[in-house]
């Protein structure tokens, strides 16, 4: 059965209808039977399933299949689309499976006239409404209606198809566009936005034929409080909903022959962008996207592990320095716990709904945008480049990203410091377009001086990554000692996994070391630290993210935090919203094995796994940014500041 | 305007005998005696009330809800706002009575958007019987009975009638109806057991606990007890709100009204059926042809294709726009009527949009889409003849 952990619905945590959830049992009435197993007879064949399974997961365990639209297995369920009608006998109406939970024994027969009929129907009905030519369409080949008028045997529109759009394009957003003339309203965006996400800029208004998904007032997504994250577009089972594509934009700068354009490469794409070549999830392609990358055109290809080693020891100098403030000075200008802020889609989702804790969100720039303002300074310096001929790329699992490289405070190299954010999807494309099959390409390293990357790097791509190699990192400069005498093979178990929020503890024994050079500047020595317990968080999806803030905001335990990691996306940026579609918990469960399968990797090939030990970072301080990590170049570059936005629009 | 009316039971109801008996039974008595009866719910759907009161009873709550559906949206039906006009204490009684046997403490009268002119005398009828000791704490010296009602305004919704939608609108939520099982006696309102009765089903319920369940047996067919209120609309001479027994015929009720010559009477309201002269002997009954209330009457000259126009677009505007079939299938449906008039649906496409209907019947989330073909295909049915002419019999689509 499919794990359904971090669903919502299944926690009793969220905030949809009640029309558009499985409703709860109440067996207490019959209290023995609690747990007992029910008999359904689906197609003749017999199973012993728990009380309240659905119909639907009953046959998906007979191997029986029953199409489905409107269900997906990280959202509540909505029962709305109809497609997954089956019989049941002794029932008058068809029953959506995957709406009907089994409580009693029941028959069941999922290819009868009438479901085959209905099943035609639904197709022919939402085709009546779909607007769009199937080859003019980025979901061709992967979308969920193609696919089941393919399976049903549609060759003709039954109840017409329309020949002109109905609706505008809402192309206002700099990360996910609108094409409500391809919506079938299965509401999965819906449902993602409110209740994955707890954002809520999408909702159903209207009735009868007049039903439309839209946003606040309908007004245009970009001037919403949508966060960007973009899950709605990996759920959404049509092309109604995709990232503002900027692959013409890049094209272009290659085929100019006077720009030198350089792409960094985040690390969930690499474990990501197998699916869109037929591998299966979890695949990883590191190697040879890079040569990949090399044949579409791109001058340089470079790891953003770097930077995100870069970003630990800035924001991890900068949690010290709150530390030292707080713990010993007695200066709360800069507030613990802190928060990260690599995940652009959280930024804009603490900018709206909790401005009033902005000061808490560490003042790093993502890795993205460090990686941005080095290329078009020191980068350009040391090559003799003129910052103004690169084109900056970066290859990034996420839509929010897009809208991060487009933030006006960032620009600070005097250029735009990242000029594009593409997709796992879109870089995908233009792999595709090149005419090369990724995973038959010949394996290649990244280029210097940007190459050299950490095993803490790539792990920022699952949900406690950050976390982990920041306290690597900490552990290592505050104790003297190494991370495995603390922790088996240096993996930091307790920040690991897909529980939404997690929480945990580490004491600093009493003999801590003395302060390393690169910031023995900002503190006198560790003492101050002696046998203290840090504590730390983690949430992933900002549902997660509420919870831990409306915790903190009651005084709870992830008050008591003194850092927490939060990222936008389920899973973390290996669940981003511009990885491949379609998304599962078992496909994110898989992109993680490959991304700590490849920190491991790291330490079985003698390389480090520690963002401190990078030889490019301490390259970095050593001739670029003399005045060391939150020095005063490091703030100009690195370090950026956010906008209290709050939540109520004009 | 006053409305026409026969004579109607509620008139000769004594003022609280129909509570007064039920407070000197314990609950499950009470509820004993509604089934006895055998009274199905008076709202369309016609579930056996004593059945729905006991499911209520014994489901696990902390809270119960008794809900009176007065939303009154099928279009035809006027008889549940005469009734709240005329006899509106009897329907309190009767939700008090329910709320005495299934063990709930809060009652809300969801009352229909277009009826706001009836609130200041609903309230007053509700703060007199809080000064009367009839609603509150320990009604009429019942030791732990305690319970009060609220007016609840609806927006205009059709499908804010259907039970689970009306429950959602109760949660403040958009009135789209729910996924079924489990049904709102055990999870409804706020996830609390909930029974929601139309409007004369509690004012029977009242009657029948003053009266006795045979005396309400003894009216009406086997499988279909008891006296029942219908709204006349239409081609009669005499519209209004009638009580006949169940199990009337569709002829005799003519005679009664005025009706002479109709050539069909629409039986339910648009999402019930259409009923042409040569049926007029069915009796209207849940085990023949089955009804809310709602008759309309068609003359000689009413154009059928306009009717079922008519019913469409309303299902058209109405349906809560929440699944597939009855979102985009009510609009293929009056788009083919559109084309019938015109001349340009084939026999063929026709016959598919008969085949959709259908479908509409069978996948439909709610009772609204589940319906809402019927209009269509029982004139489609019934009045060939008069749509036969407009049909383009070459195969033009
Ligand atoms: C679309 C739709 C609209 C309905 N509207 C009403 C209504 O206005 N009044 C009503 O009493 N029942 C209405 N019903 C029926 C209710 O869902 C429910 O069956 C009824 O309130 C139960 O009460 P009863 O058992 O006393 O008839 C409607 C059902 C549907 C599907
Ligand atoms: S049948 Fe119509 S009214 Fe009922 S749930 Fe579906 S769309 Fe809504």
């Amino acid at each position: 059965m499919t794990e359904k952990k971090n669903n919502p619905c299944a926690d009793g945590t969220c905030r949809v209808p009640t029309s558009q959830r499985l409703q709860t049992f109440d067996t207490s009435a019959d209290s023995g039977d609690i747990g007992a197993l029910v008999s359904a007879t689906i197609d003749e064949q017999e199973i012993k399933v728990p009380m309240g399974t659905t119909i639907l997961d009953a046959a998906k365990s007979l191997g029986i299949r029953i199409p489905t639209l409107c269900n997906h297995d990280d959202l509540c369920i909505a029962g709305v689309c109809r497609i997954c009608v089956v019989e049941v006998e002794g029932q008058r109406t068809l029953q959506a499976s995957c709406a009907y939970p089994i409580t009693q024994p029941i028959v069941v027969h999922t290819h009868t006239r009438k479901v085959r009929q209905a099943r035609r129907h639904i197709l022919d009905l939402m085709l009546s409404e779909h607007y769009g030519e199937c080859y003019a369409c980025f979901r061709n080949n992967n979308c969920e209606l193609q696919a089941l008028a393919k399976e049903y045997g549609v060759d003709f529109f039954r109840f017409g198809h329309p020949e002109k759009p109905r609706h505008t394009i809402d192309n206002s957003s700099y990360s996910v566009i609108r094409d409500m003339d391809k919506c079938i309203q299965c509401r999965r965006c819906v449902r993602t936005c409110i209740d994955l996400q707890e954002v809520g800029v999408l909702e159903a208004v209207g009735r009868g034929k007049d039903t439309a998904i839209a946003t606040y007032l309908d007004k245009p997504l970009g001037d919403v409080v949508c966060i960007n994250c973009g899950q709605c577009i990996n759920r959404c089972p049509t092309g109604a909903l995709r990232a503002n594509d900027s692959t013409d934009e890049v094209w272009a700068a290659i085929d100019d022959p006077t720009k030198h354009v350089i792409m960094q490469t985040a690390p969930s794409p690499r474990a990501g962008i197998g699916e869109e070549f037929g591998l299966e999830p979890g695949t990883p392609m590191t190697w040879q996207m890079n040569t990949a990358l090399r044949r579409c055109g791109f001058d340089m290809v470079f790891d953003t592990n770097f930077t995100a080693d870069l970003t630990i020891i800035e924001e991890g100098t900068e949690l010290l320095i709150r530390l030292y403030k707080n713990l010993v000075e007695g200066d709360g200008s800069m507030p613990v716990p802190q928060f990260t802020s690599c995940s652009p889609g959280w930024v804009k989702y603490i900018e709206h709904f909790y401005p009033e804790y902005l000061s808490h969100v560490s003042s790093a720039k993502s890795p993205q945008q460090m990686f941005g303002a080095l290329i078009k300074t020191w980068y350009a310096q040391i090559n003799n480049i003129d910052p103004a001929s690169i084109v900056s790329v970066a290859l990034m699992p996420c839509s929010a990203k897009k809208y991060e490289c487009n933030r006006p405070e960032m620009c600070d190299s005097g250029y735009k410091d990242i000029d594009y954010g593409l997709t796992t999807r879109e870089c995908a494309q233009m792999i595709r377009e090149a005419g090369i099959d990724l995973p038959e390409m010949p394996k290649s390293e990244f280029d210097e001086p940007f190459g050299t990357a950490t095993g803490s790097g790539i792990i920022f791509g699952a949900t406690g990554g950050v976390m982990e190699a920041a306290l690597r990192t900490v552990l290592e400069l505050v104790t003297g000692k190494k991370v495995e005498d603390f922790y088996e093979h240096a993996d930091i178990i307790p920040v690991r996994g897909f529980d939404g929020c997690k929480y945990a503890e580490i004491t600093f024994p009493d003999e801590l070391g003395p302060v390393p050079e690169l910031i023995a500047h900002l503190v006198p020595n560790w003492d101050w630290l002696k046998g203290v317990t840090v504590k730390v968080g983690v949430a992933h999806g900002t549902a997660n993210a509420k919870k831990v803030m409306d915790d903190i905001k009651a005084g709870g335990k992830f008050s008591q935090c003194h850092f927490i990691e939060f990222m936008a996306c389920p899973g973390g940026c290996l669940g981003g919203g511009g990885q491949p579609i379609p998304t599962t918990p078992e496909i994110r469960k898989a992109r993680a094995k490959a991304i700590y399968a490849e920190d491991k990797a790291y330490g079985e090939a003698g390389k480090a796994r520690k963002s401190h030990e990078n030889p490019a970072v301490l390259r970095v301080y050593g001739e670029f940014l003399k005045d060391g990590p939150c020095g005063h170049l490091s703030h100009k570059l690195l370090h950026t500041e956010y906008t209290p936005r709050g939540k109520y629009i004009g | 305007m006053t409305t026409i009316m026969n004579d109607i039971t509620f008139s000769t109801a004594e003022a609280g005998a129909g509570l007064k008996a039920a407070l000197e039974k314990g609950r499950a008595d009470v509820i004993g005696v509604v089934r006895e009866s055998a009274m199905r719910g008076r709202g369309g759907a016609g579930f056996p009330t004593g059945v729905k009161w006991n499911l209520a009873a014994g489901a696990q709550g902390d809270k119960k809800y008794v809900v009176c559906n007065a939303d009154e949206g099928e279009p035809g039906t006027f008889k549940d706002r005469a009734i709240l006009s005329e006899w509106a204490d009897l329907v309190l009684e009767g939700m008090t009575i329910a709320g005495y046997a299934v063990g709930a403490a809060e009652g809300i009268v969801y009352l229909r958007g277009e009826y706001t002119y009836l609130v200041r005398q609903l309230e007053d009828a509700l703060e007199k019987r809080r000064e009367a000791g009839l609603l509150g704490e320990n009604i009429q010296g019942k030791d732990g009975f305690n319970f009060d009602i609220h007016l609840h305004m609806g927006c205009g919704a059709y499908i804010c009638g259907e039970e689970t939608a009306l429950i959602e609108a109760l949660e403040g939520q958009r009135g789209e109806p729910r996924n079924r099982p489990p049904f709102p006696v055990n999870t409804g309102l706020n996830g609390c057991p909930t029974i929601v009765n139309n409007v004369e089903t509690f004012a029977w319920a009242s009657m029948i606990l003053a009266k006795g369940p045979e005396w309400f047996k003894g009216i009406g067919t086997e499988k279909s007890s008891g006296p029942k209120l219908f709204s006349v609309s239409g081609d009669v001479d005499k519209p209004g709100v009638y009580e006949f027994p169940m199990g009337i015929t569709v002829a005799e009720l003519l005679k009664n009204v005025g009706g002479g010559g109709a050539k069909a009477v629409q039986i339910g309201g648009a999402s019930g059926n259409c009923i042409p002269a040569c049926e007029f002997s069915r009796a209207i009954a849940f085990e023949d042809v089955s009804t809310g209330g709602s008759i309309i009457v068609f003359g000689p000259e009413r154009d059928m294709l306009k009717v079922a126009e008519n019913f469409l677009e309303f299902f058209e505007d109405e349906s809560c726009g929440q699944c597939t079939p009855c979102r985009i299938g009510n609009t293929r449906l009056l788009e083919g009527i559109r084309m019938l008039q015109t001349g340009h649906c084939s026999m063929k496409y026709l016959q598919e949009l008969c085949k959709l209907g259908e479908t509409m019947q069978l996948a439909s989330k709610c009772g609204l889409g589940q319906s809402s073909p019927n209009a269509f295909l029982s004139i489609v049915k019934h009045f060939r003849n008069e749509l036969m002419g407009r049909a383009c019999v070459m195969v033009c689509k």
